[in-house]
């Protein structure tokens, strides 16, 4: 099994050394770059937006029954919702949805020029195909996924506040209070380190499952749900890491 | 010139070639001829660098491609075309686009004198105003001519086709046939065609070339084919009873 994993660490580093190559032609990989931005970012603004307004407003209403009876104060409704969002829902909810959403498209994108002989073409006609099938959509990922991050921790805050103050659990000016009281900057900070870093585990575990692809369909379906186990089961190592990290 | 000189390759304990030394000369269609699982496949992989050698050199006239290091071999994949069997093009791009791929990528030619050379190799493989269209939505053999336009784009010293016939009818397979002899002509391009298509053969065979089991079982020309002892070859040409009946009508003349 170690054997196993070394074995795959070191073809990963391999594969992530090509990628890193100077481009062939910048205004492709710009090009592909633009497009996969757009297919990262745009391509899961929805799914990525339900997602968090819920996740704000489950926590706002678990919250609330947890502090019913007790003697806290109602603002710490915002309050809690607002840091447990930034701090690790929205960075790791968002970026483990999109493992399953992203990482299986392009484990699955990039198999399927695999199995049908299209790495074959670009490799004969000298591209370097671990640079231009790699790299874009690594770069890509590290805007897009960042931004959505941003989006799903602002809408979060949001799916709470509609939760918590048209119901009468909390009242608008304390719900407001809570989300200003205890602010803390350095938790944006921790929790854009968090969506760069599980940005670049998504997509380059995503490729690496898919650029290694070899046999059929059964195959291809494999690496396609590898990337995305191999993918949540790092991010979730690498967020406790940088929670020993930057927190202590 | 291609040679291919000494090359064995396995793959964990099977071996697939054994031995090869075949030259494959340049402005000629070389054929790689053989049964299922002879190893055509294979050795043409190792030709155009897509696979490597277990023992032995491949040449590209007179630099030893295997010694390459991974920049040098960019330099000589620019100047190799290759047309797959299952075309390969690209899904997501049109006809045009598809073309234009290896031009974008290594050209710093004006979009004009892109558009011009796109357009040319459109003409040249008979598919003038099909720039639009899809991989997905034009015929095997209009994708097979594609995929020889996208091949001779950069206009290759070097030219390999795996099955070029594969899923054609015979004469749309004829006219690959001709159009891959007439390119190779033209340019003075060295071919190297991988097929087991019997028109293909007659039609084109400059040079042939019989893979059996892995190993060179014969080597001639179309001309040396109907007259030619050997068993392998003739097991696998004249395989059907009515082959070998024409054959020996040919033969009393």
């Amino acid at each position: 099994m170690i054997r196993g994993l070394l074995y795959h660490f070191g073809r990963y580093i391999l594969m992530m050394g090509n990628a890193l190559a100077r481009p062939e032609k910048l205004n492709m990989y710009w090009r592909e770059t633009v497009r996969q931005g757009y297919d990262i970012g745009i391509g899961s603004l929805i799914i990525v937006m339900l997602i968090s307004i819920f996740i704000g407003a489950v926590a706002a209403v678990q919250f609330a029954y947890q502090l019913d009876g007790t003697l806290v104060p109602n603002y710490y409704i915002g309050y809690v919702v607002r840091d447990l969002t930034i701090i690790e829902l929205a960075p790791t909810i968002t970026c483990l949805v999109l493992a399953g959403k992203v990482g299986s498209n392009i484990a699955a994108e990039i198999g399927g020029m695999r199995q049908k002989e299209h790495i074959d073409a670009m490799e004969v006609m000298g591209v370097n195909t671990a640079a231009y099938l790699i790299t874009p959509k690594v770069v890509a990922a590290l805007f897009a996924i960042p931004l959505l991050v941003a989006v799903a921790a602002f809408l979060a805050v949001g799916g709470g506040y509609v939760a918590s103050v048209p119901t009468g659990l909390v009242t608008h000016a304390e719900y407001v209070q809570g989300l200003r009281v205890f602010f803390v900057p350095y938790n944006v900070f921790m929790m854009f380190v968090k969506a760069f870093v599980f940005a670049f585990i998504l997509t380059s575990v995503s490729c690496y499952q898919g650029y290694h692809v070899q046999g059929g369909a059964i195959e291809l379906g494999k690496a396609s749900t590898n990337a995305v186990v191999v993918s949540d089961i790092l991010i979730l190592l690498s967020d406790y890491i940088i929670a020993i990290l930057l927190t202590t | 010139m291609i040679a291919a000189k000494n090359i064995y390759k396995s793959f964990d304990d099977n071996d697939v070639l054994k031995d090869i030394n075949i030259e494959f000369e340049t402005g000629r269609c070389n054929l790689i001829i053989g049964r299922s699982g002879a190893g055509k496949t294979v050795l043409l992989k190792i030709l155009a660098g897509l696979l490597k050698p277990t023992k032995g050199e491949v040449w590209y006239d007179d630099v030893n491609f295997c010694k390459l290091n991974k920049f040098q071999i960019r330099e000589i994949r620019m100047q190799v075309g290759m047309l797959f069997q299952g075309s390969a093009l690209f899904d997501s791009m049109s006809v045009e686009d598809n073309i234009r791929f290896p031009l974008d990528m290594f050209t710093n030619k004006t979009r004009k004198e892109r558009d011009d050379r796109v357009n040319y190799c459109l003409e040249r493989v008979n598919l003038a105003g099909n720039n639009k269209k899809f991989p997905s939505e034009i015929s095997g053999g209009m994708q097979k001519r594609v995929g020889i336009a996208r091949a001779i784009v950069l206009n290759p010293k070097y030219l390999f086709c795996d099955e070029p016939n594969s899923g054609l009818d015979p004469k749309t397979s004829i006219l690959i046939d001709k159009l891959i002899d007439s390119i190779t002509e033209e340019n003075h391009i060295t071919t190297i065609i991988n097929t087991h298509d019997m028109n293909s053969v007659m039609e084109i065979g400059d040079r042939i070339n019989l893979l059996s089991l892995g190993n060179l079982a014969w080597s001639g020309n179309k001309a040396d084919v109907l007259e030619s002892n050997n068993e392998t070859l003739k097991d696998f040409i004249f395989a059907s009873p009515f082959l070998q009946k024409l054959r020996e009508t040919a033969l009393k003349g």
